[in-house]
């Protein structure tokens, strides 16, 4: 199979590639099959898979979530897609009381090995009904995996792996990596869906993101390296559950940690970092974690506003800078 | 302990004023505590009964120590609710229940508001436990001054001294206030200068119809209540920070925290060398008459090392008047965590230009040093101008 560079394609294949490897598998959601993926991802699938296979659903994620919950309990594979994560809402209720409880309530004898993918994240100017980032919430729950792809190879490889646990799998994909394009090599494969992944070594501070995040986190890390502070980037990769290992490892290390997290900071998933690296590795801390987070405000729809209520490298590369240099400049 | 300015980092209880039993009420002075600087006496800020006094007299501890416990006074319960938060218990349940338990002992004596336990960092700490080094002595590099793993192992490498694995946690007490004023001085200099971005200002201002006004003031005066022109200065400082609150407060933890009140920080040097800034409570609200009595008296007190704790810890900006010196101008350096401080030199007569007309006139030159993060230079200059405004109806002042 030739491998193309771009991520559309990478992860369209990854999407082919597990129905092609397993008849159990089938993709549900709106518009996935005439229109090909409100963001392409699905295009050309229902001419290849069909209609059983790529399943166009009504506007009701509560009902096609739910039907995806069933259709796992009776042994099929299936990857419901929601649009966006604000809508993933309407379906809170199959998510967390059905997909996350019911091998519990139903004392082992149910597995629901679903996979529901969904858009997450802003930078695209859709406005504060589209452009959210809740990872936070769904990272709540018990009984959830959460992976957030950052690179082509995850984006690529987590599907298979997801597919093959048998507990419910969340997918979300940060809307602005659907135009990042990566070269792969052609037997590139499945990938783990434990733990957390180092993009960048470095020394002085750990910059700890995920999905959307990394790219600010990474290019915060360049800025940094130009005045002599050598960053380490954690990629998480997988949200819940959260691979602490690799996050204390590192703030042992360089002392020094930044979340960043394009969720609100109240309640968040950069908070709930935060608290274990100070439960873990207090006694390693030489200055108090920070957190880059968005502005808590619904997402703007200007793009000026937009980018000024997100997480910035300028704004990670402050608060490193207030952290190693001792406050002001002056 | 209170935090008798931000450069003490430990005092000595001298003497006790009260014993266990004895009632107190806000504002008593309840012991004298020795810092480098001068004699402190301390004042209680809660009223109660002393329950116990756990620092004995003689002994070294360091800023935050709890010193004495105190119980609320009895016959008002509702100050063990000040005290504890208040629980808000629904009306239906009824009354006795608000009452019913006795008050709990109030486990503190804050006798300032602001007593700041150093920052260090965690790793920092653990690192000067390994190294043997002391953090008293250690000034910090990072945020918000704190002490950092990188500050203890520079203070523990070079010629640092040898280090005492089970040294005490204080250093022993200076022997030389001189040297321990001048090492306190500077630490607190190095660090405003380290940390506050400042910036200067500067503004003749016309005295001759403030001066005229002071002399036949004056005639009416007995000898003893006659007015200096640095009395005029001080209020005018303290009459245009009431429009200016933002050069009254403190820099804390990233932002600005505006003053309780207008206390004007009055630099007084020692003799024999040094310099400190008591406040003068209130000073808007003074007379000139009360302003005059209350530097003389704090001039007075401070030079026999008899401050009190709130004067020591309250000045919300500090004026340095360097007039009797001969100087021209003054450059302050700005008291952390104040933001601000006004300057002034001599009153001489000077050239002066006005109405197309060049005449003789006595001036003074008032000088501004502000913090950049708190306030800009626009509100800097409109700061000056009212001063200057104030000093040109000395008849309100």
């Amino acid at each position: 199979m030739s491998v193309a560079p771009a991520k559309t394609i990478t992860l369209r294949e990854a999407i082919r590639e597990a129905l092609l490897a397993d008849e159990r598998v089938f993709l549900m959601g709106e518009d996935v099959g005439a229109y090909g993926g409100c963001f392409g991802v699905s295009k050309g699938l229902l001419d290849e898979f069909g209609p059983e296979r790529i399943r166009d659903t009504p506007l009701s994620e509560s009902a096609f979530v739910g039907a995806g919950i069933g259709a796992a309990m009776g042994g099929m594979r299936p990857i419901v897609e929601v649009m966006t994560v604000n809508f993933c809402l309407l379906a809170l209720d199959q998510i967390m009381n059905n997909a996350a409880t019911i091998t519990h309530m139903s004392g082992g004898q149910f597995a629901i090995p679903l996979v529901i993918r969904m858009t997450t994240g802003a930078g695209r100017q859709v406005a504060a009904q589209h452009s959210h980032s809740l990872e936070g919430w769904l990272a709540h729950i018990p009984g959830l995996k959460l992976l957030a792809p950052a690179t082509v190879a995850d984006a690529r490889g987590m599907l298979a792996p997801a597919l093959a646990d048998p507990n419910p799998v969340l997918i979300f994909e940060h809307g602005s990596l659907y135009n990042f394009e990566g070269e792969l090599p052609a037997d590139a494969g499945a990938v783990d869906i434990e733990r957390a992944a180092i993009r960048r070594a470095g020394a002085d501070v750990t910059l700890i993101a995920s999905g959307g995040t990394v790219a600010t986190a990474r290019s915060a890390a360049e800025a940094l390296a130009g005045v002599g502070i050598d960053a380490e980037v954690i990629d998480l990769r997988v949200l819940r559950p959260l691979d602490d290992q690799t996050i204390i490892g590192s703030v042992a290390r360089t002392h020094r940690a930044v979340v960043i997290d394009e969720g609100w900071r109240s309640g968040s998933l950069a908070a709930e970092i935060s608290a274990r690296i100070m439960e873990q590795a207090f006694y390693e801390l030489d200055a108090p974690v920070a957190r880059v987070c968005s502005a808590e405000v619904p997402m703007p729809y200007p793009h000026h506003l937009e980018q000024a209520a997100l997480p910035q490298p300028e704004t990670v590369v402050d608060e490193v800078r207030r952290m190693i240099g001792g406050g002001s400049d002056e | 302990m209170p935090s008798l300015g931000a450069d003490m980092e430990a005092g000595t209880v001298l003497e006790w004023y009260v014993k266990p039993g004895d009632t107190v009420k806000r504002g008593d002075i309840v012991a004298l505590v020795d810092t480098s600087k001068a004699e402190i006496e301390v004042e209680i800020f809660e009223d109660g009964v002393i329950d116990e006094l756990l620092v004995p007299v003689g002994e070294r501890v360091p800023v935050g120590t709890v010193l004495a416990t105190l119980h609320p006074v009895r016959a008002e319960p509702l100050v063990a609710v000040a005290v504890s938060p208040p629980v808000e218990v629904p009306a239906a349940v009824g009354a006795p229940a608000r009452l019913a338990a006795p008050p709990p002992p109030v486990m503190r004596v804050p006798a300032a508001p602001a007593t700041h336990r150093p920052r260090v960092s965690p790793l920092a700490r653990r690192a000067a436990e390994e190294l043997g080094v002391e953090l008293s002595a250690i000034t910090g590099s990072g945020p918000n001054g704190a002490i950092t793993k990188a500050d203890v192992e520079r203070a523990s490498s070079p010629g640092a001294r040898a280090a005492a694995p089970d040294a005490p946690l204080l250093p022993p007490e200076p022997v030389d206030r001189q040297a321990a004023m001048r090492e306190a001085i500077g630490a607190l200099m190095a660090r405003s200068k380290r940390e506050i971005p400042h910036y200067y200002l500067q503004l003749e201002i016309d005295l001759s119809g403030a001066i005229e006004w002071l002399h036949e003031e004056n005639l009416r005066r007995p000898v003893n209540d006659r007015l200096l022109p640095s009395a005029l200065l001080l209020s005018a400082v303290a009459r245009a920070l009431v429009e200016m609150p933002e050069m009254n407060g403190f820099w804390i933890d990233g932002q600005f925290r505006a003053g309780p009140g207008i206390h004007l920080g009055v630099a007084v040097s020692l003799r024999g060398g040094g310099l400190i800034a008591p406040a003068l409570h209130d000073a808007d609200q003074k007379s000139l008459g009360e302003i005059m009595a209350g530097v003389r008296d704090l001039v007075q007190r401070a030079r026999a090392g008899r401050l009190r704790s709130s004067e020591m810890s309250d000045p919300t900006i500090t004026v340095t008047n360097l007039g009797d010196r001969g100087v021209d101008l003054v450059h302050g350096v700005i008291y952390p965590p104040q933001v601000a401080l006004v300057g002034f030199g001599a009153v001489r007569e000077r050239p002066w230009a006005a109405e197309g007309m060049l005449g003789v006139r006595p001036t003074v030159l008032a000088t501004l040093a502000a913090d950049h993060r708190a306030s800009d230079g626009h509100a800097g200059g409109r700061f000056l101008t009212l001063i200057n405004r104030q000093l040109q109806k000395p008849e309100n002042l």
